[in-house]
């Protein structure tokens, strides 16, 4: 077993700390391991990267990080919350008040426009910033009023990344949110979550499968058959712009 | 407004179409409801008020005279609060350039006494005062008055004791006594009318000076109508007593209960099926809607919102398109409500007839549609909200599909396009079940709705074509010699004469009695037939049995073979014993006949009839009616012509026009159904479809996999809702069967083409718009959005 504690930052506090996390998928007959004995431990402010192939187990940990999924078995904790022993209506509470996420494909709601899918968050939000100043740090307050089916796709992931943000949220998880994307548009997307990261000092933890975006973590996290294969601190980060795939 | 608001209100504009079909189907569910039960309630209401206010008799009964000094006796009777004498005569009545047959009743009222049972309220015109010289001052029955455009001032000529005499009219009344007017239960605004006369002109036409041969009484506070009725007739027959009856024998009240009883049958249990169907449809429409927006209620818990508030969101949703909905249905049901008012306000004369709408209807009719709508709302967004938000943003894992039953018995050669349409309905029994359920469900209510129309031009048919062949009835006041009818013959235009004699008499059988009359019918009769349901003509009168409507027969608790006695209310009154020879199924009244001459002897009397039924040459019966009134013992002719149309003016009229606003109604809720299956399917099966575009599907060959599944579901819907619609038409007919009516369960093929052809066209339509939505697929798009 790899675990990956050891290799953290040891100044910043730990956000997140996963025990023994075990996930297993019932398909029918099928088991599917998707984490197995899973250590993990990531701090405020860090910008972690999840790195490995497709069915590696990195969706699921996110999620379960994120509380959007629960663990078989092991524990998760978020700062002093246990999430593997939090309720229903608990998880809800965590994702509304400290959790950003963004997703491979938006999930915007396409009945609402730009400032209206920000605002469903900001109605519930407890300490959001404005729906405006959201929008324009992921630069589209020219199309603020537009329908998501009038959007790019990079313009759809940065929108999707500004209602993740308008909240304030503690940690921003992103799943594959260049998946989608273009070259181009997929390293807007990169610099975007880099600035919120750096400027607002959110832990950001994103899952790719693409290994060049490595380079612009922290901490680069290996999965693979659901356990973690090995760590790696980048001693020097680069910057989304110098980016190469 | 919260952003989930503002999702909800730019939702409801996207689903524009299915909201409003759906509202649609809501609105014609309470919309029946409402407008037969709010009629016959304000029919209802109108009615105990005007027996209030016109203080309506409890008891009524007929004497041949009996002097005025018997009403003293009969109040001293127990349970008998007051009594009040009448005297009454039926006569025939002319109208100045008016052929048809027109009987009227005098009803002779003493100004100088106010009445105190069976008021009668003036609408305009005078009270009766002293008429101009030689002509009898008469106050009009609105109905008749109206038919005929009688005015205050306004003469006609009265066929009394023989005598024309000239009444003119002061007044247009109304009396409680008369709400419906008509003989022998036909609505017959035109040949019937009520002449309030003044007593002392009556009572010299017919020598009946201190005497009277009509009586209300008016029961004390808990009397018993049975003891009340028996102490009455003993008192009366030696004053040849003709009946004696309370109020439910009273033709007015009697068609008035009936009717309201019918109606609220009808009223109450097709507007239950029908919001019962709406609701049903309700339920799987709004439960597919909410599933369908799984992704969006996944990225909504993804944010943070717990599962209260998705439900409420969606729950908002399905009661902003039900309350629409049911905004819609009650104004309609309001309109129509009115309406229907206004077509019994033709058939029933009020002084007022006011519209109420109670409040139990709204609430009974919206809580209904509104627990089932939430329901079908909570049902599909439990399936949701349980899973985690990160399963519920993955699409759903593809289902278990194996092969279809057919294949599995052996039949593999199908194509595949059939075989992916026949695996995916058979993947998933209960949804594909609950869409064809629904279909056919809204077939059936089309049935239904239809029906009504066949079966009153069935009863039409029946007793018009196949039973009363005759052309004209004439009949006399009292049983005549049966040589008349040899005069009869020789009167223009008349190919044929058979003739009938009716006697008023009481069946008993132990403890079970029975007030009704015996027909007496020619042996082999032409003109005057008894028809069953079937439209069978029964033509074997025995020689001294009785026939029966089968109903009568089980009232009396009677066998073919028992003996039942028959108590003669009329002339020399005797109590006879004879056999049931047979009992026949009719659909209207309880009836018993016999053989003319068998009923003469059995009443110990000549060769007596009472009225002749003649067949005309066509065209010849406004000559023959002229002639008729020069026969001063022909009391009253009976038209079928005139009668047929009155009551294709008026019942059979009423009843067409509910059939039909029942049918619009089911046609409504079938398009809807149609549609929204057809749309949600598209909906739920968008990405699948795409994915076979971008595979080389044709569009074509991509439409014909959901139309095909449409049109298997409808193929398989049409018999299954023909059938759920036959059974609903039967057990319809068995709730409004009642004494005097049984409705048959006819469905012509009409009706199953017309249901059928409903749901087919709403079909093509939904498959068009369907079909243009597939061709407008954004194949990219579509793959896009999902793993």
């Amino acid at each position: 077993m790899t675990d990956a504690t050891a290799a953290a930052t040891p100044t910043a506090p730990v956000v997140f700390s996963a025990h023994a996390l075990c996930k297993v998928y019932r398909s029918g007959e099928l088991e599917v391991h998707a984490l197995r004995d899973v250590e993990l431990e990531i701090h405020r402010g860090e910008f972690v990267v999840l790195l490995g192939a497709s069915g590696s187990g990195k969706s699921t940990l996110l999620n379960i990080l994120g509380g959007l999924d629960v663990p078989s078995s092991g524990e998760v904790r978020f700062g002093d919350t246990v999430l593997t022993a939090a309720s229903e209506k608990d998880l809800t509470t965590y994702r509304r008040e400290h959790v950003g996420f963004v997703f491979q494909f938006y999930n915007l709601i396409p009945s609402l426009t730009v400032r209206e899918n920000l605002a469903l968050v900001t109605d519930i939000a407890v300490n959001p910033m404005s729906v405006d100043e959201a929008i324009d740090r992921v630069g589209l307050t020219p199309r603020r009023d537009h329908f998501p089916a009038q959007l790019s796709g990079g313009e759809q992931q940065r929108v999707a990344i500004a209602r993740a943000i308008v909240k304030r949220p503690d940690v921003l998880l992103c799943d594959e949110p260049t998946g989608a994307l273009d070259y181009v548009t997929g390293k807007l997307v990169l610099e975007v979550i880099a600035k919120i990261n750096v400027e607002l000092g959110t832990t950001a933890v994103v899952i790719t499968h693409n290994a060049s975006i490595a380079g612009m973590a922290d901490r680069v996290i290996y999965l693979g058959d659901g356990r973690i294969q090995k760590v790696e601190m980048n001693a020097h980060k680069i910057s989304p712009s110098e980016l190469k795939w | 407004m919260t952003a989930l608001d503002r999702k909800l209100l730019r939702d409801l504009r996207l689903m524009w179409s299915q909201v409003l079909t759906i509202a649609l189907v809501v609105a014609s569910g309470v919309g029946g409801f409402i407008t037969s039960l709010s009629a016959v309630d304000s029919l209802a209401l109108a009615r105990e008020r005007f027996y209030a206010s016109g203080h309506f008799a409890d008891v009524f009964a007929s004497v041949k005279r009996a002097p005025n000094s018997l009403a003293a006796t009969l109040l001293t009777l127990p349970g008998v609060a007051d009594v009040q004498t009448t005297i009454e005569q039926v006569v025939r009545i002319e109208l100045p350039g008016v052929l048809d047959p027109v009987l009227g009743q005098l009803i002779g009222v003493d100004a100088r006494v106010p009445a105190r049972m069976n008021l009668v309220t003036l609408r305009n015109g005078r009270l009766l005062d002293a008429g101009a010289e030689q002509a009898i001052p008469a106050l009009v029955s609105a109905g008749f008055a109206d038919a005929r455009g009688l005015r205050p001032g306004a003469r006609l000529s009265a066929l009394i004791n023989g005598k024309r005499r000239t009444l003119q009219v002061t007044g247009i009344a109304l009396s409680p006594e008369f709400i419906f007017a008509g003989m022998q239960g036909a609505p017959d605004l035109r040949g019937f009318g009520v002449f309030w006369v003044p007593r002392d002109a009556l009572a010299a036409a017919y020598d009946m000076d201190g005497a009277f041969n009509r009586l209300a009484i008016k029961l004390a506070p808990g009397a018993s109508e049975r003891a009340v009725l028996d102490a009455l007739s003993a008192q009366l027959t030696r004053y040849g007593s003709r009946e004696a009856h309370g109020r439910k024998e009273q033709t007015s009240h009697a068609i008035l209960d009936s009717e309201i009883k019918q109606q609220r049958v009808l009223g109450t249990l097709l507007p239950l099926i029908f919001l019962g169907v709406a609701a049903f449809l309700l339920n799987v429409v709004v439960s597919r809607l909410v599933a369908t927006q799984r992704e969006q209620i996944a990225a909504l818990k993804a944010l943070g919102y717990p599962n209260v508030t998705i439900g409420v969101h969606y729950l908002k949703l399905v009661l902003v398109i039900v309350i629409f909905g049911s905004i819609l249905g009650v104004g309609l049901g309001n309109v129509l409500g009115r309406q229907f008012l206004h077509l019994y306000a033709e058939s029933f004369q009020f002084p007022s007839f006011q519209y109420t709408m109670a409040p139990w209807l709204l609430l009974v009719s919206i809580s209904i549609t509104l627990v089932t709508a939430a329901l079908g709302t909570l049902n599909a967004i439990l399936a949701t909200v349980r899973l985690a938000p990160a399963e519920a943003m993955r699409p759903q894992a593809p289902g278990h599909y194996r092969r279809t039953l057919i294949e599995r018995l052996g039949i593999t050669r199908i194509p595949p396009a059939l075989r992916m349409i026949l695996r995916n309905m058979e993947r998933r029994p209960l949804r594909t079940a609950l869409s064809i359920g629904g279909v056919a469900a809204s077939v059936s209510i089309v049935v239904m709705g239809n029906f009504f129309s066949d079966a009153i031009d069935y009863v039409v048919d029946a007793q018009f074509n196949v039973g009363l062949r005759s052309d004209v009835v004439l009949w006399m006041p009292e049983a005549a010699a049966d040589s008349a009818r040899h005069e009869l013959a020789r009167l223009p235009g008349v190919t044929m004469v058979e003739s009938g004699r009716d006697v008023a008499v009481r069946f008993i059988n132990g403890h079970l009695s029975q007030r009704g009359a015996i027909q007496g019918l020619a042996q082999h009769a032409q003109l005057r037939r008894i028809v069953d349901i079937d439209k069978h003509v029964v033509n074997w009168l025995d020689d001294d049995g009785l026939v029966m409507t089968d109903r009568l027969a089980a009232k009396l608790g009677l066998k073919v073979g028992q003996s039942v006695r028959v108590e003669v209310l009329e002339g020399a009154q005797r109590t006879v014993a004879v056999p049931l020879a047979a009992v026949v199924r009719e659909m209207m009244g309880l009836n018993a006949y016999m053989e003319r001459r068998a009923l003469n002897q059995l009443l110990q009397e000549g060769d007596l009839s009472t009225q002749f039924a003649l067949a005309i040459e066509r065209g010849r019966e406004p000559e023959l009616l002229l002639a008729s009134k020069q026969l001063p013992r022909v009391i009253g002719a009976f038209s079928k012509a005139t009668v047929l149309r009155n009551m294709q003016e008026v019942t059979a009229r009423n009843i067409r026009i509910m059939s039909t606003v029942l049918t619009l109604f089911a046609t409504v809720i079938a398009v809807g159904v149609v549609y929204n299956n057809a749309r949600i399917s598209l909906a739920e099966r968008t990405w699948e479809l795409a994915s076979l575009r971008v595979l080389g599907f044709t569009r074509a060959e991509v439409s014909g996999l959901l139309l095909g599944e449409m049109a298997i579901g409808i193929a398989l819907a049409l018999p299954l809702g023909m059938l759920m619609g036959f059974w609903m038409v039967q057990l319809v007919s068995q709730l409004v069967a009642s004494d005097q009516f049984l409705f048959p369960a006819v469905i012509q093929p009409s009706t199953y083409a017309w249901s059928a052809l409903v749901v087919l066209s709403a079909a093509a339509a939904s498959a068009l718009v369907v079909r243009r939505r597939i061709d407008k697929l954004d194949m990219v798009a579509a793959l896009k959005t999902r793993e």
